[in-house]
């Protein structure tokens, strides 16, 4: 997987509307989750324009969340920036991971389609290129379906969701742990990774009790990290 | 520094969002376009992938209710059974939604 096969990589609009229909099914479900989420930016407080705006230019739920949990009549701006990014530094790994295929591409490609990466359609497209298939149209296709399923999820959660009497006693206040646990345990399984997640745990349970406010992810984060840059697995 | 959540200040917030995620989702090609990521760098960053959510998700374990330690646990066995996240998710809001019911 080291390097990309260049038949492999294409980009035309036939790909792009298959990548878009297989990631509709997912798309679906991330509707709820964006309702969710429109829902919570409502309940926090932010206008109903900003709650979509915030979905349709930031794109990426988990931080999305995390922000609102910083949301008052002033937001701090440094705690703002390292939550955002340490909760969307996966994008970085995402896009280191598929440069092999990327780098065949023009410069604007390149990067156009980096644009709507996400969980979901990085790992399907992965396991495309990984088989010798191309996955670009899986990622801009299927980066496509998602921003629309959340733009959409969003808008319903702000306008309809206070008809929803009670989202906690319906489990929706799980959609989001329930999603990134999914993500967590469909990766990979090993004792180096659970002693890695352990660590992480209990560095991020030290710091939320001991730390300034939100330092817990990035403190997990790094800490975990830091162990697996220590201890490395055998090289294939 | 802080920034007003009133007026134009919410802009301002949700355009500092949206730029930093943008050099998440760009930077990993960028870099990778000039800096080679040796092995460790590599498994400092998989390493640390996971431990983002792990380090999300412990608190709310912790400190949730019930309702949501038994989602969670929903969610981890499915997925550990049948690998896909769509049934694993939705069995996880089910479990929480039933519990609290009770």
């Amino acid at each position: 997987m080291l390097s990309g096969d260049k038949s492999s990589v294409e980009l035309n609009w036939n790909e792009v509307w298959g990548g878009f229909k297989q990631l509709l099914p997912i798309s679906l479900f991330v509707v709820v989750f964006g309702v969710a989420f429109g829902l919570a930016a409502a309940q926090t407080g932010l206008d109903d324009s900003a709650s979509l705006l915030m979905s349709a230019l930031v794109f990426a739920g988990a931080s999305q969340f995390a922000a609102l949990d910083l949301w008052g009549a002033q937001v701090p701006v440094v705690p703002l920036i390292v939550t955002v990014f340490a909760i969307n530094a996966r994008h970085l790994l995402m896009g280191a991971t598929l440069y092999p295929w990327l780098r065949e591409l023009p410069t604007a490609k390149r990067y156009g389609v980096m644009l709507v990466i996400s969980d979901a359609n990085w790992a399907m497209s992965m396991q495309a290129f990984n088989s010798g298939k191309s996955g670009i149209g899986l990622i801009l296709g299927g980066g496509i379906a998602l921003w629309a399923a959340w733009v959409l999820g969003s808008w319903l959660g702000v306008y309809f969701g206070s008809d929803i009497k009670d989202p906690v006693s319906l489990g929706l206040d799980m959609v989001m742990g329930c999603f990134l646990l999914a993500m967590v345990v469909g990766g990979q399984k090993n004792l180096r990774m659970l002693v890695i997640w352990s660590v992480a745990a209990a560095s991020s349970l030290l710091a939320h009790r001991y730390l300034p406010e939100n330092s817990h992810v990035v403190v997990g984060a790094l800490a975990g990290g830091v162990l697996g840059a220590v201890w490395m697995e055998k090289k294939k | 520094m802080s920034i007003d959540s009133a007026g134009y200040g919410t802009l301002i917030i949700i355009l500092i969002m949206a730029v930093v995620t943008l050099v998440t989702r760009l930077g990993g090609v960028f870099v990778m376009s000039f800096v080679p990521i040796n092995y460790r760098v590599q498994q400092f960053i998989s390493a640390m992938s996971g431990s983002v959510l792990v380090a999300l998700l412990a608190p709310l374990a912790l400190n949730g209710d019930n309702g949501a330690r038994l989602a969670l646990l929903t969610t981890g066995v499915v997925m550990l059974v049948l690998k896909k996240p769509l049934p694993a998710i939705a069995a996880g809001v089910v479990a929480a939604a039933v519990f609290r019911h009770l």
